[in-house]
Protein backbone atom coordinates (compact mmCIF):
# COMPACT_ATOMS: atom_id res chain seq x y z
CA UNK A 1 0.00 0.00 0.00
CA UNK A 2 2.88 2.57 0.70
CA UNK A 3 4.48 1.74 -2.57
CA UNK A 4 1.34 2.80 -4.08
CA UNK A 5 1.38 6.11 -2.55
CA UNK A 6 5.28 6.30 -2.79
CA UNK A 7 4.11 5.60 -7.24
CA UNK A 8 1.54 8.25 -7.08
CA UNK A 9 3.72 11.17 -5.15
CA UNK A 10 6.41 10.72 -7.12
CA UNK A 11 3.94 10.83 -10.71
CA UNK A 12 2.99 14.12 -9.42
CA UNK A 13 5.25 15.63 -8.06
CA UNK A 14 6.68 14.75 -12.20
CA UNK A 15 3.98 16.55 -13.57
CA UNK A 16 4.75 19.67 -11.42
CA UNK A 17 8.20 19.36 -12.12
CA UNK A 18 8.09 21.65 -15.05
CA UNK A 19 5.98 24.80 -15.65
CA UNK A 20 3.66 22.83 -18.21
CA UNK A 21 1.74 22.04 -15.01
CA UNK A 22 0.80 24.93 -14.68
CA UNK A 23 0.05 26.21 -18.25
CA UNK A 24 -1.98 23.38 -18.83
CA UNK A 25 -4.11 23.97 -16.00
CA UNK A 26 -3.98 27.68 -17.35
CA UNK A 27 -5.21 26.69 -20.72
CA UNK A 28 -7.85 23.93 -19.21
CA UNK A 29 -9.91 26.80 -17.30
CA UNK A 30 -9.69 29.45 -19.80
CA UNK A 31 -11.05 26.66 -22.55
CA UNK A 32 -13.70 25.89 -19.95
CA UNK A 33 -14.31 29.37 -19.33
CA UNK A 34 -14.64 30.76 -23.19
CA UNK A 35 -16.92 27.10 -23.91
CA UNK A 36 -19.07 28.30 -20.83
CA UNK A 37 -19.69 32.05 -21.88
CA UNK A 38 -19.32 31.97 -25.46
CA UNK A 39 -20.66 28.82 -26.89
CA UNK A 40 -22.81 27.62 -23.78
CA UNK A 41 -24.46 31.51 -23.74
CA UNK A 42 -24.27 31.36 -19.55
CA UNK A 43 -25.77 34.65 -19.53
CA UNK A 44 -28.41 35.04 -22.21
CA UNK A 45 -29.91 31.71 -20.83
CA UNK A 46 -30.57 33.63 -17.82
CA UNK A 47 -30.34 30.26 -15.64
CA UNK A 48 -28.30 29.87 -12.12
CA UNK A 49 -27.24 26.45 -13.06
CA UNK A 50 -24.14 25.36 -14.41
CA UNK A 51 -25.89 23.36 -17.20
CA UNK A 52 -23.81 25.40 -19.79
CA UNK A 53 -20.56 24.91 -18.27
CA UNK A 54 -20.80 20.91 -17.57
CA UNK A 55 -22.18 20.54 -21.26
CA UNK A 56 -19.01 21.09 -22.64
CA UNK A 57 -16.75 19.04 -20.32
CA UNK A 58 -16.95 15.72 -22.16
CA UNK A 59 -15.39 17.96 -25.37
CA UNK A 60 -12.82 19.35 -22.84
CA UNK A 61 -11.83 16.35 -21.79
CA UNK A 62 -11.53 14.60 -25.20
CA UNK A 63 -8.33 16.51 -25.23
CA UNK A 64 -7.00 17.48 -22.31
CA UNK A 65 -6.97 14.00 -20.55
CA UNK A 66 -5.20 12.00 -23.13
CA UNK A 67 -2.59 14.78 -23.08
CA UNK A 68 -2.42 13.99 -19.08
CA UNK A 69 -2.38 10.11 -19.30
CA UNK A 70 -0.28 9.88 -22.59
CA UNK A 71 3.24 10.56 -20.43
CA UNK A 72 2.57 7.35 -18.02
CA UNK A 73 3.95 4.44 -19.27
CA UNK A 74 4.93 5.81 -22.96
CA UNK A 75 7.69 7.92 -21.29
CA UNK A 76 9.20 5.37 -18.64
CA UNK A 77 9.13 3.24 -21.38
CA UNK A 78 11.25 5.87 -23.88
CA UNK A 79 13.72 6.54 -20.77
CA UNK A 80 14.03 3.24 -19.85
CA UNK A 81 12.84 3.93 -16.48
CA UNK A 82 10.41 1.72 -16.56
CA UNK A 83 13.26 -0.78 -15.84
CA UNK A 84 13.72 0.77 -12.52
CA UNK A 85 10.34 0.78 -11.85
CA UNK A 86 9.63 -2.88 -12.22
CA UNK A 87 12.46 -4.16 -10.71
CA UNK A 88 11.68 -2.38 -7.58
CA UNK A 89 9.84 -3.91 -4.80
CA UNK A 90 6.51 -2.60 -5.75
CA UNK A 91 3.31 -5.00 -7.00
CA UNK A 92 2.71 -4.50 -9.78
CA UNK A 93 -1.05 -3.01 -9.57
CA UNK A 94 0.18 -0.49 -7.45
CA UNK A 95 2.58 0.99 -10.40
CA UNK A 96 -0.36 0.87 -12.80
CA UNK A 97 -2.72 2.32 -10.30
CA UNK A 98 -0.13 4.80 -8.36
CA UNK A 99 0.07 6.48 -11.60
CA UNK A 100 -3.75 6.30 -12.94
CA UNK A 101 -4.23 7.55 -9.71
CA UNK A 102 -1.72 10.76 -9.87
CA UNK A 103 -2.79 11.81 -13.30
CA UNK A 104 -6.53 11.68 -12.01
CA UNK A 105 -5.72 13.75 -8.67
CA UNK A 106 -3.91 15.96 -11.34
CA UNK A 107 -6.97 16.24 -13.52
CA UNK A 108 -8.99 16.51 -9.57
CA UNK A 109 -7.02 19.63 -9.46
CA UNK A 110 -7.45 21.46 -12.59
CA UNK A 111 -11.23 20.50 -12.42
CA UNK A 112 -11.62 22.04 -8.41
CA UNK A 113 -9.87 25.00 -9.82
CA UNK A 114 -13.03 25.81 -11.55
CA UNK A 115 -14.44 26.80 -8.36
CA UNK A 116 -15.03 30.45 -9.29
CA UNK A 117 -17.83 29.09 -11.48
CA UNK A 118 -19.81 28.07 -8.80
CA UNK A 119 -19.67 31.25 -6.69
CA UNK A 120 -20.47 33.23 -9.87
CA UNK A 121 -23.84 31.46 -10.28
CA UNK A 122 -24.38 31.65 -6.57
CA UNK A 123 -23.36 35.09 -6.45
CA UNK A 124 -25.86 35.86 -9.59
CA UNK A 125 -28.78 33.52 -8.05
CA UNK A 126 -30.08 31.06 -6.37
CA UNK A 127 -28.99 27.73 -8.09
CA UNK A 128 -29.44 23.85 -6.94
CA UNK A 129 -25.99 22.80 -5.27
CA UNK A 130 -26.85 19.25 -5.14
CA UNK A 131 -27.14 19.74 -9.09
CA UNK A 132 -24.29 21.01 -9.10
CA UNK A 133 -22.38 18.87 -6.95
CA UNK A 134 -23.55 15.41 -8.95
CA UNK A 135 -22.11 17.19 -12.01
CA UNK A 136 -19.04 17.76 -10.13
CA UNK A 137 -18.74 13.89 -9.06
CA UNK A 138 -20.24 12.98 -12.25
CA UNK A 139 -17.42 15.31 -14.45
CA UNK A 140 -14.68 13.52 -12.18
CA UNK A 141 -15.84 10.13 -12.92
CA UNK A 142 -15.68 10.69 -16.29
CA UNK A 143 -11.99 12.43 -16.28
CA UNK A 144 -11.60 8.99 -14.47
CA UNK A 145 -12.52 7.11 -17.08
CA UNK A 146 -10.61 8.96 -19.99
CA UNK A 147 -7.63 8.98 -18.09
CA UNK A 148 -7.70 4.99 -17.53
CA UNK A 149 -8.28 4.53 -21.41
CA UNK A 150 -5.17 7.07 -22.11
CA UNK A 151 -3.39 5.05 -19.63
CA UNK A 152 -4.57 1.91 -21.57
CA UNK A 153 -3.24 3.24 -24.35
CA UNK A 154 0.13 5.01 -23.35
CA UNK A 155 1.09 1.67 -22.26
CA UNK A 156 1.45 0.08 -25.84
CA UNK A 157 4.20 2.81 -27.18
CA UNK A 158 7.24 4.86 -26.73
CA UNK A 159 5.80 7.89 -28.59
CA UNK A 160 3.63 10.04 -26.29
CA UNK A 161 2.38 11.41 -29.83
CA UNK A 162 1.06 8.42 -31.01
CA UNK A 163 -0.47 7.69 -27.13
CA UNK A 164 -2.19 11.10 -27.29
CA UNK A 165 -4.16 10.33 -30.82
CA UNK A 166 -4.49 7.17 -30.08
CA UNK A 167 -6.33 8.27 -26.69
CA UNK A 168 -8.12 11.26 -28.78
CA UNK A 169 -9.66 8.54 -30.89
CA UNK A 170 -10.83 5.62 -28.60
CA UNK A 171 -12.21 8.67 -26.61
CA UNK A 172 -14.10 10.00 -29.20
CA UNK A 173 -15.91 6.80 -29.60
CA UNK A 174 -16.79 6.51 -25.84
CA UNK A 175 -17.82 9.95 -25.88
CA UNK A 176 -19.80 10.38 -29.03
CA UNK A 177 -21.31 6.39 -28.85
CA UNK A 178 -24.48 8.41 -27.44
CA UNK A 179 -24.71 11.34 -29.55
CA UNK A 180 -27.76 11.78 -31.48
CA UNK A 181 -26.46 11.80 -34.59
CA UNK A 182 -24.55 8.19 -34.38
CA UNK A 183 -28.05 6.66 -32.65
CA UNK A 184 -29.87 8.36 -35.28
CA UNK A 185 -27.48 6.06 -37.87
CA UNK A 186 -27.94 2.80 -36.50
CA UNK A 187 -31.47 3.27 -35.06
CA UNK A 188 -32.44 3.05 -39.12
CA UNK A 189 -31.36 -0.35 -39.11
CA UNK A 190 -30.32 -1.79 -36.55
CA UNK A 191 -32.26 -3.81 -33.74
CA UNK A 192 -32.54 -1.99 -30.46
CA UNK A 193 -30.72 -3.81 -28.58
CA UNK A 194 -27.14 -3.48 -30.02
CA UNK A 195 -28.46 0.81 -30.40
CA UNK A 196 -29.13 0.28 -26.85
CA UNK A 197 -25.89 -1.09 -26.37
CA UNK A 198 -24.09 1.21 -28.07
CA UNK A 199 -25.64 3.60 -26.28
CA UNK A 200 -24.78 2.42 -22.54
CA UNK A 201 -21.24 2.36 -23.34
CA UNK A 202 -21.01 6.51 -23.87
CA UNK A 203 -19.89 8.84 -21.53
CA UNK A 204 -22.03 11.52 -22.90
CA UNK A 205 -25.57 9.49 -21.77
CA UNK A 206 -23.89 8.68 -18.43
CA UNK A 207 -22.58 12.21 -17.65
CA UNK A 208 -25.44 13.84 -18.85
CA UNK A 209 -27.54 11.62 -15.91
CA UNK A 210 -25.76 12.49 -13.61
CA UNK A 211 -25.59 16.59 -14.41
CA UNK A 212 -29.11 16.26 -14.03
CA UNK A 213 -28.53 15.81 -10.59
CA UNK A 214 -29.84 12.39 -10.82
CA UNK A 215 -26.85 10.26 -9.37
CA UNK A 216 -27.75 6.60 -10.38
CA UNK A 217 -25.64 3.55 -9.19
CA UNK A 218 -25.75 2.47 -12.73
CA UNK A 219 -23.87 5.42 -13.77
CA UNK A 220 -21.24 5.58 -11.37
CA UNK A 221 -20.89 1.70 -11.71
CA UNK A 222 -20.48 2.54 -15.63
CA UNK A 223 -17.36 4.73 -15.05
CA UNK A 224 -15.88 2.77 -12.05
CA UNK A 225 -16.05 -0.44 -13.95
CA UNK A 226 -14.78 1.17 -17.07
CA UNK A 227 -11.61 2.32 -14.97
CA UNK A 228 -10.94 -0.76 -13.51
CA UNK A 229 -11.15 -2.66 -16.75
CA UNK A 230 -8.55 0.02 -18.36
CA UNK A 231 -6.61 -0.38 -15.89
CA UNK A 232 -6.47 -4.30 -15.85
CA UNK A 233 -5.83 -4.32 -19.64
CA UNK A 234 -2.81 -1.75 -18.51
CA UNK A 235 -1.32 -4.21 -16.59
CA UNK A 236 -1.56 -6.96 -18.84
CA UNK A 237 0.33 -4.63 -21.66
CA UNK A 238 2.83 -3.25 -19.29
CA UNK A 239 3.42 -6.63 -18.72
CA UNK A 240 3.39 -8.19 -21.69
CA UNK A 241 5.14 -5.72 -23.48
CA UNK A 242 8.18 -4.94 -20.88
CA UNK A 243 10.70 -5.96 -23.55
CA UNK A 244 9.95 -4.14 -26.66
CA UNK B 1 22.95 -16.49 -2.81
CA UNK B 2 22.15 -16.54 -6.59
CA UNK B 3 21.43 -19.45 -7.63
CA UNK B 4 20.42 -19.62 -11.67
CA UNK B 5 19.45 -23.18 -13.25
CA UNK B 6 19.11 -23.57 -16.81
CA UNK B 7 18.15 -20.40 -17.57
CA UNK B 8 16.62 -19.97 -21.58
CA UNK B 9 14.96 -16.55 -23.19
CA UNK B 10 13.63 -16.65 -26.22
CA UNK B 11 12.23 -13.51 -28.19
CA UNK B 12 10.46 -14.87 -30.88
CA UNK B 13 12.65 -17.48 -32.96
CA UNK B 14 15.91 -15.85 -31.33
CA UNK B 15 17.20 -17.63 -28.42
CA UNK B 16 19.18 -14.42 -26.36
CA UNK B 17 20.09 -16.76 -23.31
CA UNK B 18 20.56 -20.30 -24.17
CA UNK B 19 20.93 -22.42 -20.87
CA UNK B 20 22.78 -21.11 -18.06
CA UNK B 21 23.26 -21.88 -15.00
CA UNK B 22 25.54 -20.33 -12.06
CA UNK B 23 25.74 -19.17 -8.71
CA UNK B 24 27.27 -17.01 -6.85
CA UNK B 25 27.62 -16.95 -3.36
CA UNK B 26 28.43 -14.18 -0.68
CA UNK B 27 32.11 -12.31 -0.88
CA UNK B 28 32.10 -13.27 -4.60
CA UNK B 29 32.05 -10.54 -7.49
CA UNK B 30 31.53 -12.21 -10.45
CA UNK B 31 32.43 -10.85 -14.00
CA UNK B 32 30.03 -11.53 -16.35
CA UNK B 33 31.47 -10.69 -19.52
CA UNK B 34 30.69 -11.06 -23.65
CA UNK B 35 30.67 -9.11 -26.38
CA UNK B 36 27.46 -7.16 -27.22
CA UNK B 37 24.71 -8.70 -27.51
CA UNK B 38 25.62 -11.78 -26.17
CA UNK B 39 22.72 -11.89 -23.49
CA UNK B 40 24.78 -10.67 -20.58
CA UNK B 41 21.83 -7.63 -19.84
CA UNK B 42 19.19 -10.02 -21.09
CA UNK B 43 19.93 -12.42 -18.09
CA UNK B 44 20.64 -9.49 -15.50
CA UNK B 45 17.07 -8.74 -16.21
CA UNK B 46 15.97 -12.03 -15.70
CA UNK B 47 17.47 -12.53 -12.23
CA UNK B 48 15.96 -8.70 -11.44
CA UNK B 49 12.55 -9.76 -12.09
CA UNK B 50 12.34 -7.70 -15.02
CA UNK B 51 11.64 -10.08 -17.74
CA UNK B 52 10.72 -13.24 -17.47
CA UNK B 53 12.62 -16.34 -18.63
CA UNK B 54 11.06 -18.62 -20.96
CA UNK B 55 12.60 -21.50 -19.13
CA UNK B 56 14.64 -22.43 -15.98
CA UNK B 57 14.69 -20.52 -12.90
CA UNK B 58 16.95 -18.30 -10.77
CA UNK B 59 16.61 -18.02 -7.02
CA UNK B 60 17.85 -14.73 -4.98
CA UNK B 61 18.82 -15.13 -1.57
CA UNK B 62 16.31 -18.06 -1.48
CA UNK B 63 13.72 -16.47 -3.50
CA UNK B 64 12.18 -17.95 -6.64
CA UNK B 65 12.18 -14.76 -8.69
CA UNK B 66 9.01 -16.45 -10.49
CA UNK B 67 6.82 -17.71 -7.22
CA UNK B 68 8.26 -14.53 -4.88
CA UNK B 69 9.28 -11.36 -7.08
CA UNK B 70 8.96 -8.62 -4.09
CA UNK B 71 10.76 -10.77 -1.56
CA UNK B 72 13.18 -11.52 -4.39
CA UNK B 73 13.24 -7.77 -5.70
CA UNK B 74 13.76 -6.63 -2.01
CA UNK B 75 16.68 -8.56 -1.65
CA UNK B 76 18.55 -6.81 -5.27
CA UNK B 77 20.40 -3.40 -5.63
CA UNK B 78 19.80 -3.09 -9.51
CA UNK B 79 21.59 -0.84 -12.03
CA UNK B 80 19.88 -0.93 -15.25
CA UNK B 81 22.15 -0.52 -18.42
CA UNK B 82 22.39 3.23 -19.27
CA UNK B 83 21.53 4.08 -15.46
CA UNK B 84 17.87 5.32 -16.30
CA UNK B 85 16.35 7.68 -13.48
CA UNK B 86 13.85 9.97 -13.77
CA UNK B 87 14.57 12.60 -15.55
CA UNK B 88 12.63 15.74 -14.23
CA UNK B 89 13.30 14.82 -10.66
CA UNK B 90 16.69 16.11 -8.71
CA UNK B 91 18.50 13.47 -7.50
CA UNK B 92 17.18 14.02 -4.07
CA UNK B 93 13.82 13.46 -5.28
CA UNK B 94 14.97 10.89 -6.76
CA UNK B 95 16.85 8.95 -4.07
CA UNK B 96 13.81 10.15 -1.81
CA UNK B 97 11.64 7.78 -3.57
CA UNK B 98 13.76 5.03 -3.92
CA UNK B 99 13.76 5.41 0.14
CA UNK B 100 10.24 5.60 0.30
CA UNK B 101 10.18 2.36 -2.04
CA UNK B 102 12.60 0.38 -0.12
CA UNK B 103 10.80 1.35 3.28
CA UNK B 104 13.27 2.86 4.96
CA UNK B 105 12.19 5.26 7.51
CA UNK B 106 13.45 7.61 10.59
CA UNK B 107 16.75 7.70 11.49
CA UNK B 108 17.71 4.69 9.45
CA UNK B 109 16.82 6.47 6.50
CA UNK B 110 18.55 9.53 6.84
CA UNK B 111 21.71 7.42 7.82
CA UNK B 112 21.28 5.60 4.68
CA UNK B 113 20.90 8.61 2.54
CA UNK B 114 23.42 10.38 3.78
CA UNK B 115 25.85 7.65 3.69
CA UNK B 116 25.00 6.71 -0.20
CA UNK B 117 25.12 10.00 -1.04
CA UNK B 118 29.01 10.39 0.59
CA UNK B 119 30.19 6.78 -1.19
CA UNK B 120 29.37 7.54 -4.90
CA UNK B 121 29.99 11.19 -4.50
CA UNK B 122 27.48 13.22 -5.60
CA UNK B 123 26.79 15.84 -2.94
CA UNK B 124 27.43 18.65 -5.23
CA UNK B 125 24.54 18.25 -7.52
CA UNK B 126 21.97 16.71 -5.77
CA UNK B 127 19.69 19.24 -6.13
CA UNK B 128 20.49 19.87 -9.66
CA UNK B 129 17.56 17.85 -12.04
CA UNK B 130 18.72 14.74 -13.21
CA UNK B 131 18.77 15.60 -17.26
CA UNK B 132 20.98 18.13 -16.09
CA UNK B 133 24.14 15.97 -15.19
CA UNK B 134 26.97 14.32 -16.61
CA UNK B 135 26.64 11.07 -17.76
CA UNK B 136 29.52 10.34 -14.99
CA UNK B 137 27.32 11.77 -12.76
CA UNK B 138 24.03 10.16 -13.68
CA UNK B 139 25.86 6.86 -13.73
CA UNK B 140 26.84 7.85 -10.10
CA UNK B 141 23.03 8.64 -8.94
CA UNK B 142 22.23 5.50 -10.53
CA UNK B 143 24.54 3.25 -8.33
CA UNK B 144 23.49 5.24 -5.31
CA UNK B 145 19.94 4.02 -5.86
CA UNK B 146 21.05 0.28 -6.37
CA UNK B 147 22.88 0.30 -3.04
CA UNK B 148 20.33 2.81 -1.06
CA UNK B 149 19.03 0.14 1.18
CA UNK B 150 22.46 -1.48 1.48
CA UNK B 151 21.31 -4.83 -0.58
CA UNK B 152 22.58 -8.59 0.04
CA UNK B 153 22.59 -8.84 -3.55
CA UNK B 154 23.85 -6.52 -5.99
CA UNK B 155 23.14 -6.54 -9.66
CA UNK B 156 25.08 -3.84 -11.86
CA UNK B 157 25.54 -3.84 -15.39
CA UNK B 158 28.15 -1.94 -16.91
CA UNK B 159 28.36 0.03 -13.51
CA UNK B 160 31.45 2.47 -14.78
CA UNK B 161 30.57 3.05 -18.31
CA UNK B 162 30.58 6.49 -19.40
CA UNK B 163 33.19 7.31 -16.16
CA UNK B 164 36.50 8.88 -16.47
CA UNK B 165 39.70 6.93 -14.85
CA UNK B 166 39.24 8.57 -11.67
CA UNK B 167 35.90 7.64 -11.50
CA UNK B 168 36.24 4.46 -12.84
CA UNK B 169 38.95 3.61 -10.03
CA UNK B 170 36.61 5.10 -7.23
CA UNK B 171 33.92 3.22 -8.16
CA UNK B 172 35.83 0.10 -8.17
CA UNK B 173 37.06 0.92 -5.03
CA UNK B 174 33.34 0.77 -3.71
CA UNK B 175 32.81 -2.08 -5.45
CA UNK B 176 35.50 -3.72 -3.27
CA UNK B 177 34.80 -2.57 0.00
CA UNK B 178 31.45 -3.78 -0.59
CA UNK B 179 31.92 -7.19 -2.03
CA UNK B 180 32.65 -9.00 1.81
CA UNK B 181 29.19 -9.35 2.80
CA UNK B 182 27.50 -9.25 -0.64
CA UNK B 183 26.90 -11.24 -3.93
CA UNK B 184 27.77 -8.99 -6.77
CA UNK B 185 27.26 -9.28 -10.26
CA UNK B 186 28.68 -7.17 -12.69
CA UNK B 187 28.25 -7.00 -16.31
CA UNK B 188 31.44 -5.41 -18.41
CA UNK B 189 33.39 -5.52 -21.20
CA UNK B 190 36.51 -3.31 -20.03
CA UNK B 191 38.56 -6.52 -18.91
CA UNK B 192 41.05 -4.07 -16.66
CA UNK B 193 37.88 -4.41 -14.42
CA UNK B 194 37.73 -7.50 -14.25
CA UNK B 195 41.45 -8.13 -12.73
CA UNK B 196 40.54 -4.96 -10.75
CA UNK B 197 37.02 -5.87 -9.15
CA UNK B 198 36.14 -9.60 -9.76
CA UNK B 199 36.61 -12.38 -7.86
CA UNK B 200 36.02 -14.75 -10.92
CA UNK B 201 34.30 -14.23 -14.26
CA UNK B 202 31.98 -15.88 -16.63
CA UNK B 203 32.23 -15.71 -20.54
CA UNK B 204 29.56 -15.70 -22.63
CA UNK B 205 28.51 -15.35 -26.30
CA UNK B 206 25.60 -15.90 -28.22
CA UNK B 207 23.66 -16.60 -25.15
CA UNK B 208 25.89 -19.47 -23.53
CA UNK B 209 28.81 -19.47 -21.31
CA UNK B 210 31.73 -20.32 -23.21
CA UNK B 211 34.51 -20.04 -20.61
CA UNK B 212 34.80 -19.54 -16.93
CA UNK B 213 37.46 -17.85 -15.58
CA UNK B 214 39.33 -16.85 -11.81
CA UNK B 215 42.22 -15.73 -11.30
CA UNK B 216 44.98 -18.28 -11.43
CA UNK B 217 46.60 -19.61 -8.12
CA UNK B 218 48.64 -22.26 -9.09
CA UNK B 219 52.33 -21.88 -9.67
CA UNK B 220 52.63 -19.36 -12.31
CA UNK B 221 50.03 -17.52 -11.00
CA UNK B 222 50.61 -13.92 -9.69
CA UNK B 223 47.80 -11.38 -11.16
CA UNK B 224 47.44 -14.22 -14.08
CA UNK B 225 43.59 -15.39 -15.26
CA UNK B 226 43.19 -18.68 -16.11
CA UNK B 227 40.22 -18.23 -18.71
CA UNK B 228 38.89 -21.47 -19.96
CA UNK B 229 42.15 -23.25 -20.89
CA UNK B 230 43.93 -20.18 -21.22
CA UNK B 231 46.09 -18.64 -18.99
CA UNK B 232 46.59 -14.87 -19.55
CA UNK B 233 49.04 -12.77 -18.06
CA UNK B 234 47.70 -9.56 -16.06
CA UNK B 235 46.67 -7.02 -18.54
CA UNK B 236 46.98 -9.38 -21.42
CA UNK B 237 43.15 -10.48 -20.40
CA UNK B 238 41.71 -8.76 -24.33
CA UNK B 239 43.49 -11.48 -25.61
CA UNK B 240 42.17 -14.39 -24.02
CA UNK B 241 38.72 -12.77 -24.10
CA UNK B 242 39.18 -12.47 -28.06
CA UNK B 243 40.01 -16.15 -28.50
CA UNK B 244 37.46 -17.37 -26.26
CA UNK B 245 34.52 -15.21 -27.92
CA UNK B 246 35.46 -15.72 -31.57
CA UNK B 247 35.99 -19.46 -31.08
CA UNK B 248 32.61 -19.85 -29.93
CA UNK B 249 31.71 -17.43 -33.60
CA UNK B 250 31.97 -20.01 -36.18
CA UNK B 251 29.13 -21.88 -34.90
CA UNK B 252 26.60 -18.72 -35.87
CA UNK B 253 27.24 -18.83 -39.59
CA UNK B 254 26.39 -22.18 -39.40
Amino acid sequence: MSSLFSVTRRELSGYFATPVAYVFIVVFLFTAGIFTFYLGQFFERGQADLKAFFLFHPWLYLFFLPAIAMRLWAEERKSGTIELLLTLPIPLWAAVLGKFLAAWIFAGIALALTFPMWLTVNWLGSPDNGVIAAGYIGSFLMAGAYLAVGSCLSATTKNQVIAFVISVLVCFVFTVAGAPMVLSFFQGWAPGLIVDTIASFSFLSHFNAITEGVIDLRDIVFFLSLMAVALYATAVIVDFRKAG
Amino acid sequence: MIDIKNLVKQFGPFTAVDNISFTVGKGEVLGFLGPNGAGKSTTMKMVCGFLAPTAGSIAVCGHDVDAEPLAAKRCIGYLPEGAPAYADMTGRGFLDFIADVRGLSGRDRQWRLDKVVDQVNIKDVLDQPIDTLSKGYKRRVGLAQAILHDPPVLVLDEPTDGLDPNQKHEVRGLIQTMARDKAIIISTHILEEVEAVCSRAIVIARGRIVAEGRPDSGPSGSGSWRIGDIIAEPGRLDAAFRQVTQAAAPARAA
